[in-house]
């Protein structure tokens, strides 16, 4: 009897799936993660590199909020609740990029400042020290 | 809770975009799950918004200055026992740890669900440690920054001082949560330990696991844009 109500109580909110979608996810999150550090060991450079890194972002990104988070399994109510707001803040991206190039292309023609400066090399740095 | 009502006096809620109307339009609660959860996953929403907000301020001082950004490949690189320095490699281990703890998190709910206190339990202490071994690393990273290279919220011999700002900022507050997740593991796996969730149902855990998938989350964007790009 207790344990039937204790099933009663949790209802459609009890997850009783295998654990073997997890271990898949938690895999795929490590391959993902060595692609995106392969990127830089093998210094992908451009267009290339924002391409392989936001793509591997977005998938791991995607896998923890749906399958380890379970927003795969949650209602539509919620799930909108959850996405809706932050897809606004994608507009403040979009402004803010405009805003900060403006921003540098005054300083480098009112200021005169240099743009696209190399940094200094970490080996220079490290020899310092 | 609306679910305590006995399996058959209600409908099987529908499905889909009808199920979305149904939830919105009719006079009664919106979200079907605990109120502990909702109320966990709207804090998280509210959290993205601080978080975008740090990154965009990131891209907007990145973007607007002309003074050269140091290459994190390089700022980041180790060296084990004077072998050549290896870029990024203390973040990509960061990054694995985090992510280990991710997995041992996603198990600690599943076995909460099961009514396996003891696995529960052990899970969630690996989870802790796994999240107190990357604040560990955090905080040998910022020894590294101030003490080797002079890098201070204000300044930075190496360029930019704005990354110096947004470095400490970031990670900092990122670190913020992490330290508060080890926190809140400990004394959510000691209640289960203890026996608390027995009767009242293991949501608690899933509820904590939200946050702590939440934390391996904002690191993946981190780590994505300000030390990948």
């Amino acid at each position: 009897m207790s344990a039937d109500a204790g099933t009663q109580q949790h209802g459609q909110e009890q997850e009783h799936h295998s654990l073997a979608i997890y271990y898949k996810v938690w895999g795929l999150l490590f391959v993902l993660s060595l692609f995106s550090y392969m990127v830089d060991y093998i210094e992908v450079q451009g267009f290339w590199r924002w391409f392989w890194v936001l793509t591997f972002m977005t998938l791991k990104a995607g896998f923890i909020i749906a399958i380890f988070m379970h927003a795969f399994w949650e209602r539509l109510a919620l799930i909108w609740t959850i996405l809706g707001p932050p897809i606004l803040l994608l507009f403040l991206i979009l402004f803010m990029a405009f805003e900060s190039g403006y921003t540098e292309s005054t300083r480098v023609e009112r200021l005169g400042h240099e743009a696209n400066q190399e940094p200094v090399s970490m080996e220079v740095i490290r020899a310092s020290h | 809770m609306s679910s305590t009502a006995p399996a058959g006096s209600m409908p099987e809620p529908r499905r889909g975009m009808p199920g979305f109307v149904d939830d919105w339009s009719a006079d009664k609660q919106a979200y079907n799950v605990p109120w502990g959860k909702a109320m966990m996953w709207i804090f998280l929403v509210s959290d993205t918004f601080i978080f975008t907000c740090f990154l965009v301020g990131y891209m907007t001082v990145r973007v607007s200055t002309a003074e050269p950004w140091p290459l994190a490949s390089e700022v980041f690189a180790l060296s084990f026992f004077g072998s050549d320095y290896i870029p990024l490699i203390l973040i990509a281990i960061m990054t694995f740890v985090l992510i280990t703890s991710s997995g041992t998190m996603a198990m600690a709910v599943n076995y909460g669900y099961r009514k396996d206190k003891r696995k529960t339990a052990y899970l969630m202490l690996a989870t802790a440690a796994l999240g107190a071994t990357f604040v560990g690393m955090q905080a040998f990273e910022w020894t590294t920054l101030i003490n080797s290279y002079d890098i201070r919220p204000w300044s930075n011999p190496i360029g930019a001082p704005q990354f110096g700002a947004v470095f400490f900022m970031v990670t900092g507050f990122h670190g913020l949560h992490v330290t508060a997740g080890v926190i809140y593991l400990l004394v959510v796996a000691r209640k289960v330990w203890r026996g608390d969730y027995e009767k009242k149902g293991y949501e608690v855990v899933e509820i904590t696991g939200l946050y702590w998938h939440f934390v391996d989350l904002v690191w993946v964007f981190i780590f994505a844009f300000f030390y990948l790009l």
